[in-house]
């Protein structure tokens, strides 16, 4: 029996309202040291590495916002779910253009997809986020598939 | 490297990382990440019940587009990349980065790739895809 619902997957394509994301030389610098980047050019600030988009995912709020694990709250995207305990599924990134310091990029967000499996010790459901990144002049730079299993 | 050298079966140069405290306190400065799972070792311990810090699992996806990415050089770009954690690394704990070359032809290649532990277990698998071209 199907634990997905109609109401649940009625929420395929739910999007939440773009935000934008200034890219700095400086923010680059900081990140290609903190991963141990050896690329000049990242080191430079001349460019920015794929994941460092991942940073754009997190929510600049008040402390006074923060959960008690220190955690931003979670994204309005993701459902009301039978499952309670949601985990990372991982992630892929299509990459159209490079991202550059100056740049302002847009972030479109959408809940692409819900499914359900069979696990070892129960059922799971895969939610999909569609992670859109591109230019005010809606060039696209990066799309990522961001998947987050709840058991 | 010459993309005319690329076969299947191919292996990139092994790379080990090793995030120290430091490390770890400023990759998550740097995304801009509170969880304390990350530097709060009693609450990390007590409420969570791990035995160390925890090494962010994007951090791990970003180790191996570095090794991709130098194995590439200048001969191309990173198209796709796709990972996934299997495993919690933990502060103290020794990774090493492997990956081989599965699929190659004219126009680019794609790589499998993975992140071992110190006790041989993998904490993070990926697959990458690379384009050849001139880099801009």
């Amino acid at each position: 029996m199907s634990i997905l619902t109609d109401e649940l997957r009625a929420l395929i394509g739910t999007e939440v309202a773009p935000f934008e994301f200034e890219i700095s030389r400086n923010d680059i610098r900081k990140y290609a040291v903190a991963t141990g980047q050896r690329q000049q050019r990242y080191l430079n600030g001349d460019e920015a590495p794929l994941l460092f988009l991942f940073s754009a995912m997190m929510p600049v709020i008040p402390l006074s916002e923060l959960l008690p694990d220190g955690r931003q709250p979670d994204s309005p995207l993701i459902p009301e779910l039978p499952l309670k305990r949601i985990m990372a599924g991982g992630s892929e990134y299509r990459v159209h253009g490079r991202i550059l310091p100056g740049q302002v990029l847009v972030c479109r967000q959408k809940l692409s997809d819900l499914y359900e499996k069979q696990g070892g010790s129960g059922p799971l459901i895969f939610m999909v986020f569609e992670n859109r990144f591109e230019t005010r002049d809606g060039e696209p730079v990066v799309t990522e598939y961001l998947t987050r299993i709840a058991r | 490297m010459s993309r005319l050298s690329i076969a299947i079966g191919d292996t990139l140069e092994t790379r080990r990382f090793e995030a120290d405290s430091v490390q770890l306190f400023l990759y998550n400065a740097a995304i801009w990440n509170p969880h304390r799972i990350h530097y709060d070792l009693p609450y990390t311990q007590q409420a969570e019940g791990h035995p160390q810090l925890l090494i962010d699992g994007p951090l791990q996806g970003d180790w191996l587009t570095q090794m991709v990415e130098e194995w590439l050089g200048e001969h191309g770009v990173l198209a796709s990349f796709t990972y996934s954690n299997r495993l919690a690394a933990y502060l103290g704990d020794v990774l090493t980065g492997a990956g081989q070359v599965t699929e190659c032809d004219e126009q680019g290649a794609t790589l499998s790739l993975t992140l071992n532990n110190q006790n041989d277990k993998t904490t993070t698998v990926a697959t990458a895809r690379v384009r050849f071209q001139a880099r801009a």
